[in-house]
């Protein structure tokens, strides 16, 4: 099947360089010269038999004096071997790439996210801007040359400005590049700024909004103030040590992304972990969903206006995070995978506890519906608005419950089963609608899908040793490593570049909450200012993991 | 049934005739002592509302609610309002200043002159208009200035959106409510306040106006809690959408008189759909049960209208607290391709049914 | 002249020794005395003052998830009158710096800040906003908000859980308890210094 697309691609475009072995890692990885480049990704996504029209992520990479991007495709027609492809720019002074936004609409942020990082300009990129630092930032972090005391921090008390200026750079007739900037928002627009400091933004966002009455025109949304640059300091720590950032990215999905990285990690040095580790970590990564999934929909609730529903929702979270407690010691961060395992055993009490709360939540979820989605406002409202379908929801790579929403089936657990998800029964909710109100159904059916999942794992958590034995001093093998797993956001992807050091060279996440907001402008455009903040709330994107 | 009017005709005849004070004088001093009532009533019904209102919000979302600042946080709201009385008053950078202080007086302004005409109980009356309930309804909608003027003021967009939403909410429901208030004046054939709630002596228009008087008070109950702004019909201070609205700037007392005027608003609302349709002060009589009825004569006047006044409010917080908030559009065709063609087929129908 | 006799009916006095800040608080305000008159009404405002803070809904990372837990029906704040959190910093008492500040949001901060109202307080809740926390390394986190805005009372913890915030809490209303409503000038206690500065200070000693 490999050898098939291999020949395919060549076909495509003979420049194409194949690499290293990629019959292990079950994925094709091609070097593609930057002339073909845009060329070979229009193929790729229109052509009939290969269709990978799903661009999981852009990673801008600086390797050994080298800037370049990898490209990871996936096809949602064909269970295809996932592509991977590099591209090199010519020298670090002024590089250059051709964008590739025109045909993935994914690509926009992650292109975006690379010039910023890199500062790889991207060719017939719309918007060639900053996407996380501030706009007078010097210098571009993720380079190895980066000097890290360039960027003094800034007193002034600042207004947000809603006009801002972006730059865009197109190639001529005659293969020269021109450079243009224009304004984002035209002078008579109606612009109002959502943010950074907004209860509905589900943390520090701002979205511009260009308005018309109350109709939204169109959003612009803002990110990186809370830009920690995880991914440059993990370049310092080692991996141990990164397990604890990770469940900082996406605070809610706290265990499953560190799961996420425990895979990785235990993939990269082929260990064995006990089969026991593997069931408590699934039980714990499904009980994180049902805690996220509570939180979302308690805080979609309270943007929809209803505060009593917020509460109830925490008030049953409470009891997940008395669960968590017990074994772990923790509530938000349990810090409890760790590579080869888990750092300790399950507390006595906690399968008791556990069996008691299964009934306890599908009670509770049945109060939610007789509350608040058999609420006639709240019904009318979440059918009316928000309709994303499901090409548009591939095109932006909105995974998860708002991608299952739409028809895509995307859930990873079924597409490549890690952890005990092989080994259970469970459906992958889904709808095809798309709506604000099946987001919101799909996110609760999805809490009893983890129950049955638990269900069916916390009896038969086996007996043995939970954690295998790992060496001091943990060293990846040299190599490109990828891993994905399923947050309770969607596809939450993780890429390392080991130089067979013990911290990694390059270190990448992919945020599943990303593509959720750049889904937003296509979604809200024409709907009430009253449904953008319902839609966020529906989509519930989560901005320190987009910001890392 | 004990008439305050004893007292106040005590204090006049006091002054009058025993200190023997010219006319002039009489008057003024009554003035103020009126004043001083209703201001003193004002802010004790607003405290003791957000203190009702805090503590059912808790009971609604298992929680306790304050409980902490003296017994069972009685003095919560007091220590709420020496904290917002000393609060700074922020001057606003290139804000219309005059219309921007001047906003918050219009709203406590509308509801206080509302007060003057709410009969509390019998003989517990400033003044009572021969066209009362036309005159409430005028000197209510006057808060939507207040807070029009707010939003245009404060030089900042949440709030002007916020007001442009208040002034198309308050306009709209404005007429159903005062077209269901219509009922009881048919039902009643007077506008005079003290007149209606005499009409009721005999059984309360909610009873005795059957099906015609039941639609009108629901829907002067939806309508009235729309013009109090407060949620499912917040939308002009939206918190998640607007941050806080129309009145987004104001700090201080000045955000405490919107404060304060939201809670009396709501006593309003409750207050004048007692009035009109509870039988306000009126105690509960059943025609033919006369000892009934007597027993109920000597349960005071103004506990009767508080009680049935708690009640609505009682209904108000668990719509608020249960509700998600509407969007502007299905807001605006709830009161225009529903309660409206109701109310006024509602009132057509009630007019017939009297003339017969 | 005796300032006042500090209590708060939640906290007994014992469980304050170890605060040496408050305590050097005290002495300051000792050293400067205080009229009666002035010091009873200061009392009462101070009474309604630390009874009535009511918080700004800001919140950046995972600690505001904690920080939410604490307005939800488990921990409930509502009890200390705290609920009342507004959105408009202009309504609000305290900012609850809930989170990591990167160099991108600090001038917002400052902004949030001169927005609202005299007298304001600003706790800042999780190591990320007490020091940097655990991204003290990168290259956008401011390390400590109290480089930006002057911070009254710092809860560790990463996220803090509910009970420690609620701790915090009593001590921002102990502390404004102490405070003195009509002096025209804030008291500077000039010899306490941040934790995170020592730290920091030590680390530079330590590299140079």
């Amino acid at each position: 099947m490999i050898e098939n697309l291999k020949q395919r691609v060549l076909t495509l475009c003979p420049s194409a360089k194949m690499m290293g072995e990629y019959e292990e890692s079950k994925m094709l990885t091609i070097e593609v010269p930057n002339e073909n480049w845009h060329e070979l990704a229009v193929s790729l996504r229109n052509e009939k038999d290969l269709q990978f029209d799903y661009l999981q992520d852009i990673i801008g990479v600086d390797d050994e004096g080298r800037l370049g991007i990898i490209c990871r495709l996936f096809s949602t027609t064909y269970a295809q071997t996932p592509l991977v492809v590099h591209v090199w720019t010519d020298g670090r002074e002024c590089p250059e790439l051709l964008s590739v936004s025109d045909v993935w609409n994914s690509a926009n942020l992650y292109e975006r996210e690379v010039y910023d990082y890199f500062g790889i300009r991207f060719v017939n990129h719309p918007d060639m801007r900053r996407l996380f630092l501030r706009p007078d930032w010097v210098g571009y972090p993720l380079r190895k040359d980066y000097d890290m005391e360039s960027n003094p921090l800034v007193l002034k008390n600042e207004p947000v400005a809603d006009f801002e200026r972006s730059e865009r750079l197109e190639l001529d007739s005659n293969g020269r590049i021109k450079e243009s900037s224009f304004q984002l928002f035209d002078d008579k627009e109606y612009v109002v700024s959502f943010g950074p400091q907004h209860p509905s933004t589900h943390g520090v966002l701002q979205l511009r909004v260009s308005l018309k009455g109350e109709t939204v025109q169109r959003i612009d949304p803002n990110f990186g103030y809370i830009h920690r640059g995880i991914e440059k300091m993990c370049e310092e720590y080692t991996y141990p040590q990164i397990l604890h950032l990770t469940e900082r990215l996406d605070y809610l999905s706290a265990a499953i992304n560190r799961h996420g990285m425990c895979l990785l990690c235990e993939k990269a040095l082929q260990m064995e972990v006990p089969e026991r580790a593997v069931y408590i970590r699934t039980i714990f990564d499904e009980l994180t969903r049902i805690a996220s999934h509570l939180l979302g929909w308690a805080s979609m609730c309270n943007d929809m206006g209803a505060i009593t529903a917020f509460i109830y929702g925490m008030r049953d979270r409470e009891k997940i995070m008395d669960i968590f407690e017990e074994t772990t010691g923790g509530r938000l961060f349990t810090s409890y995978s760790v590579i080869g395992g888990v750092s300790q055993d399950i507390h006595p009490n906690f399968q008791k506890r556990v069996k008691d709360f299964l009934p306890y939540m599908r009670k509770m979820l049945r109060e939610y519906h007789t509350l608040f989605t058999n609420n006639p406002i709240a019904r009318q409202r979440m059918t009316s608005a928000g309709h994303l379908n499901k090409a548009t929801a591939i095109a932006y790579g909105v995974t998860g419950p708002s991608g299952r929403a739409s028809g895509w089936h995307n859930d990873v657990r079924k597409i490549e089963p890690y952890a005990a998800y092989s080994k259970v029964n469970f459906n992958e909710v889904t709808d095809t609608v798309g709506g604000s109100f099946e987001r919101y159904y799909v996110r609760l059916d999805e809490i009893l899908e983890s129950l049955a999942i638990i269900e069916q794992l916390v009896d038969n958590i086996p007996e043995g040793d939970y954690k295998a034995k790992t060496k001091a001093i943990i060293k990846l093998p040299e190599g490109e490593f990828f891993e994905r797993v399923e947050n309770a956001r969607g596809d939450f992807g993780i890429y390392v570049n080991s130089h067979g050091d013990k911290s990694p060279y390059r270190i990448k996440f992919r945020s599943p909450s990303m593509a959720l907001v750049s889904a937003l402008d296509p979604i809200v455009k024409g709907e009430k200012i009253a449904d953008l903040i319902m839609i966020g709330g529906s989509l519930d994107y989560v901005i320190p993991c987009i910001d890392r | 049934m004990f008439d305050f009017s004893v007292i106040t005709c005590w204090i006049d005849n006091l002054l009058r005739v025993e200190w023997g004070l010219p006319d002039f004088w009489t008057l003024a001093i009554e003035f103020v002592l009126v004043g001083v009532a209703l201001l003193t009533a004002y802010a004790l019904i607003a405290l003791v509302l957000i203190y009702a209102e805090r503590k059912i919000c808790g009971f609604f979302q298992c929680r306790i609610g304050p409980n902490r600042v003296g017994k069972w946080g009685l003095l919560q709201v007091v220590a709420d309002m020496i904290k917002i009385l000393t609060k700074e008053i922020i001057p606003i950078k290139r804000s219309d200043k005059f219309l921007f202080l001047m906003a918050p007086f219009f709203v406590i302004i509308g509801s206080i002159l509302t007060f003057a005409a709410l009969p509390f109980g019998l003989g517990l009356q400033a003044i009572d208009f021969n066209i009362g309930v036309v005159y409430i309804l005028a000197v209510s909608s006057l808060g939507v200035i207040g807070i029009l003027l707010a939003g245009w003021s404060s030089n900042n967009k949440y709030s002007l959106i916020g007001a442009i939403r208040s002034g198309a909410q308050l306009v709209s429901y404005e007429l159903s409510a005062g077209l269901s208030l219509m009922v009881a004046v048919v039902l009643a054939g007077t506008m005079q306040l003290s007149e209606i709630v005499e009409a009721q002596s005999d059984l309360w228009f909610i009873f005795k106006g059957g099906i015609f008087a039941f639609v009108a008070f629901v829907i002067y109950l939806i309508a009235g809690h729309a013009e109090t702004n407060r949620g499912p019909f917040d939308l002009a201070e939206a918190e998640s959408e607007l941050t806080a609205g129309y009145h987004t700037e104001y700090s201080g007392i000045t955000f405490g008189f919107y404060y304060v005027a939201e809670y009396t608003n709501l006593f309003i609302v409750a207050a004048i759909a007692t009035t009109m349709f509870l039988g306000g002060w009126m105690p509960l009589h059943i025609p033919g049960f006369d000892a009934f009825n007597a027993v109920m004569d000597y349960i005071p006047t103004p506990i009767w209208f508080f009680g049935k006044c708690a009640f609505c409010i009682f209904m108000a917080l668990w719509v608020r607290w249960s509700y998600p908030r509407l969007r502007i559009d299905q807001l605006l065709k709830l009161e225009w391709k529903v309660l409206m063609p109701i109310t006024l087929v509602n009132l057509a129908a009630v007019a017939v049914a009297v003339t017969m | 002249m005796e300032i006042k006799n500090i209590d708060i009916k939640n906290i007994p006095l014992e469980e304050f020794k170890d605060n040496e800040y408050l305590e050097q608080y005290i002495e300051e305000l000792r050293k400067a005395g205080t009229n009666v008159v002035v010091s009873k009404l200061s009392d009462l405002l101070n009474w309604g003052h630390s009874n009535s803070v009511w918080p700004l809904t800001f919140g950046t990372s995972c600690c505001a998830i904690e920080f939410m837990c604490t307005a939800a029906a488990r921990a409930d704040f509502a009890r200390f009158g705290w609920e009342v959190t507004r959105n408009s910093p202009r309504q609000a008492d305290v900012i609850f710096v809930s989170g990591t500040i990167v160099k991108k949001m600090a001038p917002v901060l400052k902004r949030l800040y001169d927005q609202m109202a005299e007298p304001k307080y600003v706790i800042a809740m999780g190591g990320c906003a007490s020091t940097g926390g655990p991204f003290q390394k990168s290259y956008s986190v401011v390390k400590g908000v109290n480089d930006v805005i002057p911070v009254d009372v710092y809860i560790p913890g990463c996220p803090p859980r509910p009970d420690a915030v609620l701790y915090g809490m009593m001590q921002l209303a102990r502390k404004i308890k102490l405070e003195n409503y009509f002096s025209t000038k804030r008291l500077e206690v000039k010899e306490i210094v941040p934790l995170a500065d020592i730290a920091r200070k030590a680390k530079k000693e330590k590299g140079a």
